[in-house]
């Protein structure tokens, strides 16, 4: 749904193309605001709702994740430059995980890159950077666009996602995980990957706004037999943390609006320094980070964390000894499916062989009990189900 | 009697300077030429029922540690937070500006898709600078060629605040403090209009164009503000600025102080290199223990101080002290709110400032006017209906309407304005709204307008300058107003300045007045109380 653009105050969030639905479908009026989209934050029980990630299908709507454009000859290269990994060496009709630095070598954001044809990329990100992407591309004969608007976005996550596309008479049992297929729907196209944010099998589905509608009520029709839900913000973020996943500016702030500059982080420090590849030439910050690496300079780590009990750490301060301040965490769940209570934190590195405490203050009735708990750090991700990768995925 | 302390100028700086001082225990006196009180900060109902800000006309520096320090809630000091602005372009379109993030970059889209995404950087860029800058603002700046002590500690802790900045930081700090506004918004902005409105915030009372070097300086000044720890945003006071004053004056008559009004000071008595008190225009003399002015300071040392007593480098370096007029202003009652018929119907940013400015290269133009010795003849204006949101101001359906103009010379073509310069400056205003709200004109009920001539002769600033002196790098910290003299303190034992040409300079801020009040306690060798630490956000 749309104003016209100079009169956009009269609608200071924006609706996405699924809003009739979504807005008909969230019995709870519980809405957020996600990048200046109007977003359910929960539609009917956030517990459900998770339940049907883990254990049906769900539906969540991603239109509001920022997406670009980049086409023309240099387009790999361009990239290449740009970001981490070596995107002239996915393949066309592959995804990946990729993230950005600044010339510091600093977190910029993170998010998945599509190759949708040999000269042919989207982006798809949390936050916004047009200028930075444009003046990245100087030099490359690349044309770089925001096109959020453009692509209307669904992902239905959960075990039963595939056998519900089946239903829906998309086949897409030889899909492997981090591809994607492209079929005709409607009256445009659908493109399906095999992509997610829950860590669990799960596809993403592309079209065109004008398609929205009809894909979503196929889907609901087509899942119905699966208990297809939809589910909001809430739910999902209690699978990301499962999955082990970040969030721009929830678990580190992008280097482009750190207003105190020693809030950035380096990728080696948010642990994705795997994701590094090193040996495609230049690309923005790889001096910068291979110093870091080299001088052993990082100074924190972003770690899971086991916690004790079931009261989640939510805000806590970690502490070396119990005296030290080493960090702090920015997630915190109890764990439905892992059945674990777990915390991601950033902890300076020189303090990550000591003992480390969570001081947890629990809201109890109106009081905080406070709770100085031991926690030691741990593999990520705290879930990482088998059926996630299956190809064919399993039935269930 | 003597008093402890006699104030020159019922300014917010001298009622912030006298509260302060009344309160810890001095007998404060202030003086002040005009029947009213406020300074530049005033509010008078000049035309029946509807109260002007007929100087300032919108808060957002005024210090919170001031405002609580001094009860002026108590006293009745509201600010009502402001809701945006917008550029009417000459095509017909315009820009509005949000304080929701995401309602401004869909605007921004409107005319930029890159510039729309431009703005978190920018944003950043911004505050970093006046992260830096904010802690000097309540703080007396060290003289770097002093060995006391409190000097030394203080350039210290400047030094350890520079070095703590990495290497890219301090470069770009350097480069903003001298570079022009123009130059800066280059790095982040494309389209002319986005640039325009943000250029905006860097001419305001300053006598350079937005090509000036220096002047990205003073976008921070007007930037480093906050209403109630929103930094950078900006209120009303409700009622006019001239609250501010009367909260002021109310608080410091609660504590003993004294205010006089309707006769100025003649002269400042002096006698064996020390200050004994006033002499006002109408012969009555006002002995002080110690005489603050807060009178610009050319008007303080070379209009009412013997120069005869003052060393003559000083009064070298007060006379080239810039403080050239830049700005007028219009104060119009209007029998209903006008329409613009560049803003869509229902628009938030009618609440806020409103320029027609839509280029850096037009505004430079209207300052190209300026240095050749003429008002603009297409001049920039930052128009602002406050009674949209104050309901205090006019009667119901009514508006007051500041409109604040630049450039306008201290004087034309180097001749002192004429009352016919007066009327064709305004007569180029009023056309310049008319052509985006046709059928403005009749809506006026009654208009006050202000040239440097008259913000000279009514409220005392030199040459009309509203910050009582140029708000460049070479006039700031140590070297405000002039070197060896940015402690509040001067020449002549016992007098002391407390104004805006004094550390951290112009707008309603009330820092000088609060700084200068811990200089003159220390100095009295009384305790600083009642002034509490400035508010600090690691």
């Amino acid at each position: 749904m749309k104003v016209e653009p100079r009169l956009h105050f009269h609608m200071p969030l924006q609706r996405t193309p699924f809003h009739a639905r979504t807005s008909a479908a969230n019995v709870l009026n519980q809405w957020g605001n996600w990048s200046g989209y109007t977003t359910a934050l929960v539609f009917e029980d956030e517990a459900m709702e998770y339940s049907a990630i883990r254990n049906a299908a769900s539906l969540y709507d991603l239109c509001p994740m920022v997406k670009y454009r980049f086409t023309g000859p240099d387009a790999a290269a361009c990239l290449d430059r740009l970001t981490l990994r070596a995107a002239s060496r996915l393949s066309v009709g592959g995804v990946h995980y990729t993230a950005w630095c600044d010339d510091a070598g600093k977190f910029l954001d993170d998010g998945t890159l599509f190759r949708l044809g040999p000269e042919d990329f989207r982006l798809c990100c949390q936050e916004r950077h047009l200028p930075w992407l444009i003046d990245s591309a100087l030099g490359f004969d690349v044309r770089v666009r925001e096109e959020t608007e453009e692509v209307a976005a669904l992902s239905l996550q959960g075990p039963c996602s595939a056998v519900v596309l089946q239903a829906a008479g998309f086949d897409v049992s030889a899909l492997k995980p981090f591809r994607m297929m492209s079929l005709p729907f409607g009256d445009g196209t659908l493109l399906i990957s095999r992509t997610g944010f829950t860590g669990d099998l799960g596809y993403e589905l592309w079209t065109t706004p004008d398609q929205a509608l009809r894909l979503w009520d196929h889907l609901t029709v087509a899942g119905r037999p699966w208990g297809i839900r939809p589910v909001g913000s809430s739910a999902l973020n209690l699978a990301r943390i499962e999955a082990g996943f970040v969030i721009t500016n929830m678990d580190f702030i992008a280097a482009h609006q750190a207003v105190r500059e020693d809030r950035t982080r380096s990728p080696i420090e948010m642990a994705l320094d795997w994701m590094i590849d090193w040996d495609k030439g230049h690309f923005n910050g790889r001096r910068a980070l291979l110093a870091e690496r080299e001088g052993k300079t990082s100074r924190w780590a972003f770690v899971g964390l086991d916690v004790p009990g079931n009261v989640p750490a939510t805000g806590a301060v970690i502490y070396a000894g119990k005296t030290k301040e080493a960090g702090f965490v920015t997630a915190a769940e109890w764990l439905p499916t892992a059945k674990r209570n777990v915390a991601l934190a950033h902890i300076e590195r020189k303090y990550l062989k000591s003992d480390l405490w969570a001081d947890i203050y629990a809201l109890r009735e109106l009081q905080y009990a406070r709770l100085m708990l031991p926690v030691t750090v741990t593999e990520r991700p705290f879930f990482n189900p088998a059926r996630k990768r299956a190809t064919p995925p399993g039935r269930f | 009697m003597t008093w402890d302390a006699v104030i020159i100028g019922a300014g917010h700086n001298g009622l912030v300077t006298a509260g302060y001082l009344a309160r810890a225990g001095m007998k404060v006196c202030v003086v002040e030429k005009n029947d009213w009180i406020g300074g530049a900060a005033v509010s008078r109902e000049l035309f029946s029922g509807f109260t002007y800000s007929n100087c300032s006309y919108v808060s957002s520096l005024f210090r919170p540690e001031i405002m609580r320090d001094l009860e002026l809630p108590k006293h009745g000091l509201q600010i009502l937070p402001y809701e945006g602005g917008a550029v009417m372009m000459q095509d017909g379109g315009h820009l509005g500006m949000f304080r929701d993030h995401d309602a401004n970059r869909r605007e921004f889209a409107r005319h930029s898709p890159r510039d729309a995404e431009a703005y978190d950087r920018y944003a950043r860029d911004v505050l970093r600078h006046c992260r830096f800058i904010r802690p000097l603002l309540l703080r007396t700046p060290p003289d770097p060629s002093s060995f006391r002590p409190r000097d030394l500690a203080e350039l210290a802790w400047l030094g350890k605040r520079m070095f703590a900045l990495s290497e890219a930081q301090m470069y770009d700090m350097i480069r903003f403090w001298t570079m022009s506004i123009s130059d800066f918004l280059d790095e982040y902005f494309e389209h002319p209009t986005i640039k325009a409105y943000q250029a905006v915030a860097s001419i305001i009372g300053t006598a350079l164009g937005p090509m000036s070097p220096g002047t990205a300086y003073v976008l921070l000044h007007h930037a480093m503000g906050d209403v109630d720890g929103n930094v950078g945003a900006w209120g009303f006071a409700r009622g006019g600025m001239g609250a501010i004053t009367r909260a002021l004056a109310a608080s410091l008559r609660a504590a003993g102080g004294e205010i006089r009004t309707g006769s100025g000071v003649a002269k400042i008595a002096v006698r064996g290199g020390r200050t004994t008190g006033v002499v006002l225009d109408n012969g009555d003399e006002i002995a002080g223990r110690r005489v603050i002015s807060n009178m610009d300071v050319k008007r303080t040392f070379l209009g009412h101080v013997d120069e005869a007593e003052l060393p003559g480098d000083f009064v070298k370096r007060v006379r080239a002290f810039k403080t050239r007029g830049s700005s007028g202003k219009l104060n119009i009652a209007l029998d209903a709110a006008p329409k613009f018929t560049a803003l869509p119907e229902g628009a938030p940013f009618i609440k806020g400032d409103l320029h027609f400015t839509d280029s850096i290269e037009r505004m430079e133009r209207a300052y190209d006017d300026w240095k050749a010795g003429h008002f603009s003849r297409d001049p920039f204006q930052d128009v602002m209906i406050p009674t949209m949101i104050d309901p205090t101001m006019t009667p119901p359906g009514k508006h007051f309407m500041s409109c604040f103009v630049q450039y306008a010379p201290p004087k034309i073509e180097g001749q002192d304005w004429t009352d016919a310069d007066r009327d064709a400056f305004a007569k180029t205003c009023i056309d310049q709204i008319e052509s985006y709200a046709p059928g403005f004109r009749d809506l006026i009920l009654h208009m006050e307008v202000r040239t440097p001539r008259e913000l000279e002769a009514e409220v005392g600033l030199t040459e009309g300058n509203i910050f009582q002196g140029e708000l460049t790098f070479d006039q700031l910290l140590f070297n405000r107003p002039v070197p060896g003299y940015a402690q509040y303190r001067s020449p002549i034992r016992d007098l002391w300045i407390c104004g805006s040409s004094t550390h951290p300079g112009g707008g309603v801020m009330g820092a000088p007045g609060r700084n200068a009040a811990a200089e003159i306690l220390r100095d009295a060798k009384m305790p600083v109380k009642e002034m509490s630490d400035a508010y600090a956000i690691p």
